[in-house]
């Protein structure tokens, strides 16, 4: 298992670019996904606000 | 064939049929990049000349190969937008090119550390490093220029002419920098053996296409963000908003 | 009726014979270069602005890296070529911004002539009023760096071919951007992924006859880049200037 890590001797360079990879990957992932749920949040809010105003009396 | 391309066309449509294929497309990534990632940091055998730091290379060359493609999807689509006005096809450039992006930074900094042991520095004025900075730059000249002009219009239509002002280039940029490389450089580095091995081919395969189908499934999750932003106002979106 | 006129029918008017047409395209394109050049030469105290820039930065590469003369040689060829690069592409920038603040882009976009031999008339007075200064005062800013004797004519050429297409796909660059305000930082984004194999083969020539190669190759790659970019790059450039006017 230490062998698979230790990479002879180059583990540092292998992990370090794997470790980024999935950083820059993982990243990716979540901005969109993030949005979508700030986006979905946003626009109910904003329907919910203009529904509240059609139904008022004034 | 007609109707096929006129559904995708439609935000509601993409919105829709891009539901359905996410869950298969992510499966697919998912697991092409497992059967990938254990094929070459574990099943195959060392590289003759570089030992065990040659496995950077299942990230760096589909990294190297995405970011190529994804500029060349990105100007089609440009392309599509401004001959025939089809919004859709600017939302796939747009959502693009950052994914683009990143896939250049990516193949840049594992091109980088790749180095290090290799060629002794971590950077070296490769022709392909140097090329895909100048990607790099493409890209960021991409996104700067939608980012600076208001109109979304407006925006659209110019940066589609960078890309594809862009995309002529790019085979000449190549070739510039190739020459100019094997000029100074001397010989030519090759990251790997000539004959590249099954065992360790494989594997590369497997990680190509698992990040050909991560980008279809970021890019459309970056399409169904932008999808919904755009057609806020419109009756299904406020049906999905009000439902869920 | 003579049909020897243009006759407005209902249908619309009829069209001009070719010929006609053609000669209209022509007269139009000497026109606005006339046009160009004596705006330019109003300005005067502002035509030496980019031979002036060049001269600078030639001075700043000594006072940089030290007047050993040997690394002089050695980043002559290079650094002769950037100046003219940065000359070239700081003034670029006029091209359409006077135009387009008052209005006559407008004008120009709506005439009835084909819009890209228009830009290409803009296009060739800016270069005749920046790029060939520079390729003028090139020479003896080689001097200064200590390029060798045999490099000065590739100098010339390579400049000569190089620099209509830093103007023409710079034109492009300045089109996309000259309704930003601040579109200085951001043109220069654009242009330089554009500009390398220009300066590459362009310098790199310098660079051959310098070290006594043969240089026709590189030539004749600026040669390619340049039928190209005359060819093609009006019309990108043309078709960048109506997105911008919208």
């Amino acid at each position: 298992m230490a062998k698979f890590f230790y990479m002879g001797g180059y583990g540092f360079y292998v992990w370090t670019a794997y470790g980024i990879a999935f950083i820059v990957l993982l990243i990716n992932v979540l901005i969109p996904l993030w949005r979508r749920r700030s986006l979905m949040r946003d626009l109910a809010r904003r329907q919910r606000r203009e529904r509240g105003g059609n139904d008022s009396t004034t | 064939m007609h109707r096929f391309i006129s559904q995708w066309a439609s935000p509601r449509h993409f919105y829709r049929l891009s539901g359905k294929l996410l869950p298969w497309l992510s499966a697919l990534t998912i697991i092409c990049m497992l059967v990938g990632l254990v094929g070459g940091l574990y099943f195959a055998p060392p590289d003759y000349q570089q030992g065990n730091v040659f496995r950077i290379i299942y990230i760096h060359v589909p990294s190297a190969l995405l970011s190529m493609m994804v500029y060349v999807v990105m100007a089609g689509a440009a392309a599509v937008n401004l001959i025939w006005k089809i919004k859709m096809a600017d939302v796939v450039a747009r959502c693009s090119a950052p994914l683009g992006a990143a896939f250049t930074f990516l193949a840049l900094v594992t091109g980088s550390i790749w180095g290090k042991p290799t060629w002794g520095t971590y950077w070296v004025w490769d022709a392909r490093l140097t090329s895909e900075l100048i990607l790099l730059f493409l890209y960021l000249g991409y996104m700067g220029l939608r980012a600076a002009i208001e109109t979304p219009e407006t925006a659209a239509r110019a940066s589609g002419i960078l890309a594809l002002v862009g995309v002529v280039n790019i085979p000449i940029i190549h070739y510039s920098v190739d020459w100019w490389n094997t000029l100074h450089q001397g010989t030519t580095i090759s990251f790997t053996t000539d004959n590249i091995s099954t065992s360790m081919l494989v594997p590369l395969l497997f990680m190509i296409v698992a990040f050909m189908s991560y980008y279809a499934v970021v890019l459309m999750l970056r399409m169904r963000c932008e999808i919904l932003d755009r057609e806020r106002k419109s009756r299904w979106v406020v049906q999905m908003v009000e439902g869920g | 009726m003579s049909s020897q006129d243009a006759p407005v029918t209902a249908a619309g008017p009829r069209r001009r014979r070719p010929a006609a047409a053609r000669s209209d395209a022509l007269r139009a394109f000497a026109g606005l270069l006339r046009r160009d050049l004596v705006l330019a030469f109003r300005r005067r105290s502002e035509l030496a602005n980019p031979v002036l820039f060049f001269v600078m930065v030639e001075t700043l590469f000594p006072l940089a890296l030290g007047a050993d003369n040997d690394l002089l040689r050695a980043v002559a060829p290079g650094a002769v070529w950037v100046g003219a690069l940065l000359a070239s592409m700081l003034s670029l920038e006029g091209i359409f911004r006077s135009d387009f603040d008052d209005g006559s882009l407008e004008q120009i976009a709506l005439s009835p002539h084909p819009m890209p031999i228009l830009v290409g008339a803009k296009v060739l007075a800016h270069w005749l009023v920046t790029g060939l200064p520079l390729i003028l005062v090139a020479p003896l800013l080689g001097l200064l760096l200590n390029l060798p004797q045999s490099a000065f004519a590739a100098l010339v050429l390579s400049l000569l071919l190089g620099t209509p297409v830093l103007s023409l796909v710079g034109a492009i660059g300045v089109a996309l951007t000259v309704g930003l305000r601040h579109g200085g930082m951001l043109l220069s984004l654009l242009l330089l992924p554009l500009y390398v194999p220009v300066l590459i083969f362009g310098a790199g020539s310098v660079e051959s006859a310098a070290q006594g190669l043969p240089v026709v190759a590189q030539l004749y790659f600026l040669g390619a880049l340049c039928t190209g970019a005359v060819v093609l790059a009006p019309f990108a450039a043309a078709a960048a200037l109506r997105i911008s006017l919208e």
